[in-house]
């Protein structure tokens, strides 16, 4: 009973959910390439290039500063992975300046994604930087759990502890 | 993840946290931001993905980097738990065009939290097929705008049609408190579901 319901309730929401990627018909596919080129945000940025007068990131594009390059030579870096320099200090002369500036904010554990909102580089280009600084030994990175990692009791009931504590 | 540079659980980088993933999920303007900002350690950060060709995994840029890009905003906060494991709360971005994200962000994520504006229930339902469809445990959370809702958590659960173990509860996206009983919602409810035994 309940499960039909359930299936009901999927079939009418459809409705309002359509080309999800994940059924990997020909609408998703189309829905992407009709977008790309399109600069889409959701809420506003405060570095955004809308706002007068407010500092804007570099004016550069976004893969400028990797040479081109969209991919990392580290696989499985995620948004989400904890990254920390394992260099005692950094020498700015001798690295790119990205390099160095990742390599700054590293001399303690910090997130791809943290990182890439601190320097205000796209996700997708700090994890190209990131990468060549993991394959050179500059940096140790710690991938999130995996799917395929089932979380561990003790694991959650420390993420509850940690909530509770707030 | 036998790569260069990984941390494999010994020698120098064995002290390094681990990372799990709390995903904030819901039609834009329902308060995503504002939940993250009422829990998070830090003031919410902002950061945006470029999606490219690459990103989606069908070619490589090389030679058509000015077709470039897609930029989607993305705002998250921390909350450190102990040495070591850190929680990030992502809000992700509520429209289906963005869908492409969502992959990376659900990977490996402990749960979600839907927020809901009774207003228009239906900017909910995108992100609640997703979770239903992948398996991630989430819980509803109907955000109370003017402080109060004309509606009860039963008929909310109604109208999105959600199995009855999933968690609906009326919040305040502004209120500390109320965030993290939304958290501590969903992660009762990912614990019920680890061990059905001990669920009441």
């Amino acid at each position: 009973m309940r499960h039909g319901g359930h299936r009901r309730g999927a079939a009418h929401r459809a409705v309002y959910a359509r080309g999800q990627p994940w059924e990997r018909g020909d609408a998703a596919q189309n829905t992407r390439h009709r977008r790309r080129g399109q600069a889409v945000k959701e809420g506003g940025h405060p570095g955004g290039t809308m706002n007068p007068g407010v500092p804007t990131g570099p004016l550069v594009r976004p893969y400028t500063m990797t040479g081109g390059r969209t991919r990392t030579s580290a696989t499985g870096l995620d948004m989400a992975s904890i990254v920390v320099s394992t260099r005692e200090y950094v020498d700015g002369d001798s690295l790119e300046p990205e390099h160095a500036a990742i390599l700054q904010l590293c001399d303690t554990p910090i997130s791809v994604a943290e990182l890439s909102g601190r320097l205000d580089i796209p996700i997708t280009v700090a994890k190209v930087l990131i990468g060549d600084l993991t394959a050179k030994g500059d940096l140790l990175a710690q991938a999130p759990l995996t799917t395929t990692d089932i979380p561990e009791m003790n694991l959650l009931q420390a993420v509850l502890d940690g909530i509770r504590r707030l | 993840m036998a790569s260069a540079g990984y941390d494999n659980g010994t020698g120098p980088g064995a002290n390094i946290p681990v990372a799990v993933k709390i995903l904030v999920a819901g039609g834009f303007g329902v308060g995503k931001t504002t939940l993250v900002r009422a829990v998070s350690e830090i003031a919410p950060l902002h950061t945006e993905e470029v999606m490219t060709e690459a990103s989606m995994g069908v070619d490589d840029l090389g030679g058509v980097e000015d077709k470039a890009t897609t930029t989607v905003a993305l705002d998250f906060g921390r909350i450190t738990v102990n040495k070591e494991v850190v929680l990030y709360l992502f809000g992700t971005p509520g429209q289906g065009r963005f869908w492409f994200m969502w992959d990376e962000l659900a990977e490996g994520a402990l749960g979600a939290v839907v927020l809901a504006d009774t207003r228009r229930l239906d900017t909910c339902f995108p992100a609640v097929d997703f979770f239903e469809h992948r398996g991630i445990p989430f819980t509803v959370a109907v955000n109370r705008f003017d402080g109060s809702c004309a509606y009860t958590t039963e008929e909310v659960r109604a109208a999105v049609d959600i199995s009855t173990d999933v968690p609906v509860i009326m919040a305040d996206a502004r209120e500390r408190e109320s965030g993290k009983d939304v958290l501590l919602a969903l992660i009762g409810h990912v614990l019920r579901r680890r061990s059905p035994v001990l669920s009441g």
